[in-house]
């Protein structure tokens, strides 16, 4: 197959940036999208040319590295994948592929194709996590979840942090990703106790890092590799909402 | 900053003014709607309704006032999210794809700022007669301000109608969107008030439409206001 890509080549944070038509062929369709930029990215080694920046790890649509959008959709157009899980047959030969990086003030452009996204760290930073005083490991099932809740729990915690979320919000806002952190732990008995302070904490992070706010458009959960439910932003304005004035200003 | 205001600048505080505010204008919508359709049971029934209205004396300005405040609070908050979302993303995409969102979503604060122009309009109109002076010298036999006649030729003139079936349309879309997205904002959750978060806005949508879209549209086809009032 061959295809005709345009990408985003900016070679510093500071830099201007523009895209860029790269021209592959003798792509078969098993070929991974990641690895067909990794033998463009041979070719243009074997020229002299700066290879083509973008972040992987495990390519096997866990980790939530592999940021980019394509076709001006995160992850690609294909539903509840990760880029590194998208294979070159779900395009037709001869298409014109658009790939650019996420896009929001949070996330600044290092180069080409990496963002930082180092402002999702310090939202879990600010409170996603449970304070336990460390020990023996404790029993499994020693505390009693109700089925339910350990699957919405589950749910909850199947986001990856990859930042699909944000790149696809018209509004940039992190809000899925930051309510799915508070509704992980809002549904087990562990993160009970701080409960109103993580989500406090939370939101009030997730503002100062420049996000935007949430209009309810929806596009995070159709972009969103693991189809995490917007039904998490509403529990976290509600626990939002409810700890902001009900609870005593401490 | 006190506690309260800062739970109001937050990201998910201010979203809630948006819906609370955006819901008690919805409000305002609904019962002005239901006060209007009178007119389809004739001008002793308006023009009485109208002239309870003016008859609450103090109570007519702390509803005004209050009405105010909602819009003000509502297009204040939502100059500065659109500034903040906005500014959220400084670099456009090449090529952005939209995939679930809606046309009513996007256009909220076009939408917005058609409703509030129309707002200053139509209360120029009907309520001060700055286009239309002599509305206001209009009485009926029962020494009311005649309303039913105001409203009747006020939508004669056809190009008139035309700007309020359009600025009703836009309302419309506003609220398609607005009134299920309040819900999700302030946090709805249990299932069985799962259609509060999805069919509620277009509905209450439809309904303000065709309901506020019938006075004019009764007034152009002759059914209401006969023979010269
Ligand atoms: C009768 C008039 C109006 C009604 C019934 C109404 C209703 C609503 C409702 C229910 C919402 C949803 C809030 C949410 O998403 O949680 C909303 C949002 C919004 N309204 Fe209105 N509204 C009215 C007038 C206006 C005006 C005059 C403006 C501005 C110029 C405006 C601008 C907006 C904007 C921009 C949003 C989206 C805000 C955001 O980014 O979250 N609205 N409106
Ligand atoms: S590289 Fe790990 S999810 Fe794609």
């Amino acid at each position: 197959m061959r295809f005709t890509l345009k990408v985003w080549r900016q070679a510093g944070p500071d830099a201007p940036g523009a895209m860029q038509s790269y021209e592959v062929d003798g792509i078969t369709p098993e070929t991974s999208f990641l690895e067909m930029i990794d033998l463009l990215n041979e070719r243009l080694i074997a020229e002299g040319k700066d290879p083509i920046a973008f972040e992987h790890d495990c390519r096997e649509g866990i980790c939530g590295m592999c940021s980019m959008v394509i076709d001006g959709v995160p992850h690609s157009p294909e539903r509840a994948v990760t880029t590194c899980q998208v294979h070159m047959r779900s395009f037709r030969d001869g298409d014109e592929i658009h790939v650019e990086p996420f896009r929001a003030r949070a996330f600044p452009v290092l180069r080409d194709l990496v963002v930082d996204r180092g402002a999702l760290d310090r939202i879990i930073e600010a409170g996603g996590y449970v304070s336990v005083k460390t020990g023996g490991t404790p029993d499994a099932n020693l505390i009693p979840v109700a089925h339910a809740d350990a699957e919405r729990a589950m749910d909850a915690a199947s986001c990856i942090g990859c930042g699909a979320c944000v790149a696809a919000c018209p509004n940039a806002s992190a809000m899925l990703f930051t309510a799915a952190k508070v509704a992980h732990l809002a549904h087990l008995p562990q993160g009970q106790v701080e409960r109103a302070q993580r989500v406090r904490a939370m939101v009030e992070q997730m503002d100062a890092e420049g996000f935007g706010n949430c209009t309810n458009h929806y596009e995070c959960m159709a972009a969103c590799p693991k189809e995490i439910d917007v039904e998490f932003i509403a529990l976290m304005n509600r626990d939002y909402l409810k700890a902001s004035l009900a609870a005593d200003d401490a | 900053m006190s506690g309260l205001v800062r739970v109001f600048r937050s990201s998910v505080g201010a979203k809630a003014l948006m819906a609370l505010t955006g819901l008690g204008l919805l409000g305002f919508v609904v019962a002005h709607m239901l006060g209007n359709l009178q007119i389809f049971a004739g001008p002793e029934k308006l023009n009485a309704y109208a002239a309870t209205l003016q008859h609450m004396g103090p109570g007519l300005w702390v509803a005004r006032a209050g009405l105010l405040a909602l819009l003000l609070v509502h297009v204040g908050t939502a100059h500065h999210l659109v500034r903040a979302n906005r500014a959220a993303r400084p670099v456009p995409y090449a090529g952005k794809k939209d995939i679930a969102t809606t046309f009513a979503a996007r256009t909220m604060w076009m939408t917005g700022i058609v409703v509030l122009a129309f707002v200053a309009y139509h209360l120029a109109h009907f309520t001060l007669h700055v286009m239309n002076p002599e509305f206001s010298q209009w009485q009926d036999a029962a020494q009311r301000h005649d309303v039913y006649r105001m409203v009747v030729e006020g939508f004669r003139v056809w190009w008139v109608s035309a700007i309020y079936c359009v600025a009703q349309f836009l309302l419309g879309v506003h609220i398609s969107h607005g009134a299920s997205s309040a819900f999700q904002t302030l946090g709805v959750r249990h299932p069985r008030l799962a259609f509060l978060k999805h069919g509620f806005g277009p509905l209450v949508a439809i309904v303000i439409v065709l309901g506020n879209l019938s006075i004019p549209l009764a007034v152009l086809a002759g059914l209401v206001g006969k023979q010269g009032v």
